[in-house]
C-alpha cells in the first residue's frame, strides 16, 4: 500500500544545533501513530516540517504520493495535513462557531472548488462543535472555555479542514485523567472515520491505549519505530526516555 | 443590511449631509466637511491594514502624498477631470502598498510599524528632489474658482471626497462581512493558526496593502485641487499619519464604524479648534484624546459599545454564497 505520508532523510538545524537528523518516517492511511521523546528531541520541529511551519534543509516530505517541498503551511492543509498546537492557539476575537468556519472557508470549499451557502457553512460548524460537546458555546469567544474545552476546540478545528492525516501535538497536556480520556475517544473516532492521526504525547498511558505503532525521537534522531510493547521494551528506549 | 442597500442608505445620507451643508450658505462648511470627509477615507483605509490584519502603518502620508503628487505630475503632463485623477492615483498607490506588502510583510510589529515610517521618509525624499513635481519649492495648481452644476469649486471637492468616503467605508464593510475579512481577522489573532486552517496568510496580506494604499491614495489625489500649492511637507505632514491612526483607536479598530466615528468626532473637534483656537491645537486634541481612549476605553468607542452588547450571533456575518478559491499550482 502507497504510505500517506512519507518523511524521506529529514534534516533541519538551528545554527549550529542539529534539531534532526537523516528522519525517515512513513505512515498507512488510516494508522495511528504515537510520537514520543523528551523534551528537546524534535518531534514539533518534525510536525512544523511536515506542516510546512518550517522548511527542512534536507530530504523531503512526501504525501498522498506527492512531494510537499515547497509548499507553504496552508496549501498543505489544503492538501489533507491538519495539525494542533501544542499550546492552544484559538483565533481570539472570533466565537467558536467562527473559528470553524476559517478552515471550511478557505480549506474545505478551496480543495473541493464547492460552493457552500452560509447556512451550510453554519450548520457544519454546529454539527462539529456538538461533535464534541461544545455547540452550548458556539457564540462564545475562546477566552470563556475551559482547557480541555480549549484543546476540544483546538482538535475540532483541525478536524473542521477534513483532513487526511492529523498530527495531535501534546493534545493532553495539563489535562486530568477523564478530559485525557475524553480526548482519546475523539481521536479514536476521528480515526475510525478514516482519518490518520499521528498522536505526540507524553503522557505514555495516553499514547500506548492509543498507537499502533510508536516512534521514538531522542536528540533528532530516530531510534526506535514498531510496535509499542515491543519499542518501551528496547534498551536504548528505555536508556533514553524511560529512564534506566 | 445588504451591500447594495447599505451603499444606497449611504448615498442618501451623503446627500443629506451636502445637502444640509448647502443650506447654511457659506462655502467654509465645505471646506472644514471636506478635510473631516478626507480623514473619514485615511482612517477607513488604515483600518483594512491596521485593524482587521493588526499591522500598523506608520506611512499613511506617504500613500497620501503619492495620490496627491501623481495628480500633480498629471497636471504638469496634461490636466484631467479629478475623477481621473483619483483614479489614476488610486492605481499609483495601490502599486506601491503591493510592493511595500512584498518588502515588509515578513516582518511584525515594531518592525512593521518602523519600515512603513521609513518609507514615508524615502518617498519624501524623492519628492523633494523631483523638480517635475516642484521639488521642495513645491507645485501650484490652478483650479477654477466655479464649476457647473455645483458653483463653487469647493462644493465639487467636497462631493468628490463625500463620494470617496462612502465608497470607502462601503469596500470596508464588504471586506469585514466576507471571507476575506475572516481571514484578515485570523492574520490579527494568530498568523500560525490561520495558516493550519489553510488561511493565504501573505496573499491576504498583500491584499489588504494594495486596498489600503489605494484608498489613501484616492484620498489624496483631490488634495492639491483642495490646497492649490502642494509642497511636501503638506503632502507628507505628521498630521496624516497621527491621525489616520489615531481616529480608528478612538473609534475603534475591529469594525468599519470605528474609523468613521473616530474621523468625524476627531476631525470636527479640529476643525472647531482650527477656528476657535488655532490649527496649532490639533495634534494636542490627538494626543490627549488618545491617552483618555487608552485609559478608559482602550477598544475605542466600539468596543465600549460592544462590552454591554452581546457578540453577533453566527450567520449574521457573511450570509452570502462564497466561491471557492481555484485550484492551487503546483511551486
Amino acid at each position: 500500500m502507497t504510505a500517506l505520508l512519507d518523511v524521506r532523510n529529514l534534516g533541519k538545524r538551528f545554527g549550529g544545533f542539529v534539531a534532526l537528523e537523516n528522519i525517515a518516517l512513513s505512515v498507512q492511511p488510516g494508522e495511528r501513530v504515537g510520537l514520543i521523546g523528551p523534551n528537546g528531541s524534535g518531534k514539533s520541529t518534525l510536525v512544523n516540517c511536515i506542516c510546512g511551519t518550517l522548511r527542512n534543509e534536507a530530504g523531503s516530505v512526501h504525501f498522498d504520493g506527492r512531494a510537499l517541498d515547497g509548499f507553504t503551511a496552508h496549501q498543505r492543509t489544503r492538501r489533507g495535513v491538519a495539525r494542533t498546537f501544542q499550546l492552544p492557539r484559538p483565533f481570539a476575537s472570533l466565537t467558536l462557531a467562527e473559528n470553524l468556519r476559517i478552515p471550511l472557508l478557505y480549506t474545505v470549499a478551496a480543495r473541493g472548488g464547492v460552493l457552500h451557502t452560509a447556512d451550510h457553512i453554519d450548520e457544519r460548524c454546529l454539527a462539529l462543535l456538538r461533535e464534541v460537546g461544545l455547540d452550548s458555546k458556539a457564540h462564545r469567544l475562546p477566552r470563556d472555555l475551559t482547557q480541555v474545552e480549549m484543546r476540544k476546540l483546538e482538535l475540532v478545528r483541525a478536524m473542521a479542514a477534513e483532513p487526511k492525516l492529523l498530527i495531535a501535538d501534546e493534545s493532553m497536556a495539563g489535562l486530568t485523567h477523564s478530559e485525557v480520556e475524553e480526548i482519546l475517544n475523539l481521536l479514536k473516532r476521528l480515526n475510525e472515520q478514516g482519518v490518520t492521526v499521528i498522536l505526540i504525547e507524553h503522557i505514555m498511558r495516553a499514547v500506548m491505549s492509543f498507537s499502533q505503532r510508536l516512534v521514538v525521537l531522542v536528540s533528532g534522531r530516530k531510534i526506535a519505530d514498531g510496535e509499542p510493547n515491543a519499542v518501551v521494551r528496547e534498551p536504548e528506549v528505555e536508556r533514553a526516555y524511560l529512564g534506566q | 443590511m445588504r451591500t447594495h442597500i447599505f451603499f444606497i442608505v449611504s448615498l442618501i445620507i451623503g446627500a443629506c449631509v451636502y445637502g444640509l451643508a448647502a443650506t447654511l450658505g457659506n462655502d467654509y462648511y465645505f471646506f472644514a466637511g471636506y478635510v473631516v470627509l478626507q480623514y473619514v477615507v485615511l482612517a477607513t483605509a488604515w483600518n483594512i491594514l491596521g485593524g482587521y490584519c493588526g499591522y500598523v502603518n506608520f506611512g499613511s502620508a506617504a500613500f497620501f502624498a503619492i495620490g496627491a503628487y501623481s495628480t500633480v505630475a498629471l497636471y504638469r503632463f496634461h490636466p484631467m477631470p479629478i475623477p481621473v485623477d483619483v483614479a489614476l492615483g488610486g492605481v499609483a498607490s495601490g502599486i506601491v502598498g503591493l510592493g511595500t506588502g512584498y518588502l515588509t510583510l515578513r516582518m511584525r510589529g515594531a518592525f512593521f510599524a518602523i519600515a512603513t515610517l521609513a518609507l514615508a521618509v524615502v518617498f519624501e525624499t524623492l519628492v523633494v528632489n523631483w523638480d517635475y513635481v516642484g521639488g521642495s519649492r513645491g507645485a501650484y495648481i490652478v483650479r477654477p474658482e466655479t464649476i457647473a452644476p455645483f458653483g463653487s469649486y469647493i462644493k465639487y471637492l467636497f462631493l468628490i471626497m463625500l463620494v470617496l468616503a462612502i465608497g470607502s467605508i462601503t469596500v470596508a464593510r464588504l471586506i469585514e462581512r466576507s471571507r476575506l475579512g475572516y481571514g484578515f481577522a485570523t492574520i490579527r489573532d494568530d498568523e500560525l493558526a490561520a495558516e493550519a486552517s489553510g488561511v493565504p496568510t501573505l496573499r491576504l496580506k498583500l491584499v489588504a496593502t494594495t486596498i489600503s494604499g489605494a484608498l489613501m491614495g484616492m484620498a489624496g489625489a483631490p488634495f492639491p485641487y483642495y490646497i492649490g500649492y502642494l509642497q511636501p511637507s503638506s503632502a507628507f505632514g505628521l498630521d496624516y499619519a497621527v491621525n489616520s491612526i489615531a481616529m480608528p483607536l478612538i473609534g475603534g479598530t475591529t469594525s468599519w464604524v470605528g474609523p468613521l466615528i473616530g474621523a468625524i468626532l476627531l476631525g470636527s473637534l479640529q476643525q472647531i479648534a482650527t477656528v476657535t483656537i488655532s490649527s496649532a491645537v490639533n495634534l494636542l486634541i490627538v494626543g490627549f484624546l488618545l491617552v483618555g481612549f487608552v485609559i478608559v476605553a482602550p477598544n475605542g468607542i466600539t468596543g465600549l459599545v460592544q462590552k454591554y452588547i452581546p457578540h453577533r450571533p453566527l450567520g449574521q456575518v457573511g450570509r452570502r454564497r462564497v466561491k471557492a478559491d481555484a485550484p492551487e499550482a503546483t511551486p
